[in-house]
């Protein structure tokens, strides 16, 4: 994905919830309008991140599976 | 599009392990989805809140038969099997890379989560204030209900 995010978290090796709960850490860290590359191995992430970028009103610009890992790419929208 | 919920109420009742990890896992997730989190420990569970117990806590071997290794009540019973079925739940959530509930206690300390401990329970089972952990507040029944009154999803364990 051509991407270029402003900051970088891995969370493999993580399970739920610690992968939502870093995420809210750095999300928060970030500038409106800042992009934040998350990096998991929890299968559960897929449905959690959507669900947490719904219910905090944050972008999920997309997600794929990179090297058997989960990528996803979070913009900080307010 | 309804109003959304903002608050999430929680009670822990009971002081074993597998009992004590939905309040603090459900809890965190709340708390990072913005959420306003309390979670009322009461009867057993407020041993999870007792001074270096959090990760002493043990999983029941009768009586329980959804262990994933099947075990008979009468082996169950046996002394020792207590410390056996704990040492195997305990080594399967490490496989699994679950957090330790000592962690997880101090994410939801960082996360602002609301710990209530029983006043009641306290005066029944005779636990101080100084036998619980640092920066909890106590409580009782009408400081739960208040929190959760004001339109929270409320989660009992």
């Amino acid at each position: 994905m051509n991407i270029t995010p402003d900051q970088t978290l891995d969370a493999s090796g993580l399970a739920c919830p610690m992968p939502i709960i870093k995420t809210k850490k750095a999300v928060d860290g970030l500038k409106v309008g800042e992009i934040l590359k998350l990096i998991a191995t929890d299968p559960g992430s897929v449905s959690d991140v959507a669900a947490w970028t719904q219910k905090t009103g944050q972008e999920l610009l997309g997600h794929e599976v990179v090297e058997g890992k989960h990528v996803f790419y979070i913009k900080k929208t307010k | 599009m309804t109003e959304e919920t903002k608050r999430l109420a929680i009670i822990a009742s009971h002081g074993t392990v597998d009992a004590a990890y939905p309040p603090f896992i459900l809890g965190t997730a709340g708390a990072a989805m913005d959420m306003e989190v309390a979670i009322f420990f009461t009867f057993f569970g407020l041993q999870i809140l007792k001074k270096g117990k959090i990760d002493k806590l043990k999983v029941a071997p009768i009586a329980n038969p959804a262990m994933p290794v099947p075990m008979p009540n009468i082996i169950g019973m046996l002394p020792g099997m207590t410390a056996a079925a704990t040492a195997m739940m305990n080594s399967w959530m490490k496989k699994a890379k679950v957090a330790k509930l000592s962690e997880l206690l101090a994410m939801a300390q960082e996360l602002g989560i609301r710990l209530i401990g029983c006043q009641m329970t306290m005066d029944v089972m005779g636990i101080k204030k100084e036998d619980l952990i640092d920066g909890i507040e106590i409580g009782g029944a009408a400081t739960f209900l208040e929190f959760a009154s004001h339109n929270a999803i409320t989660l009992t364990f």
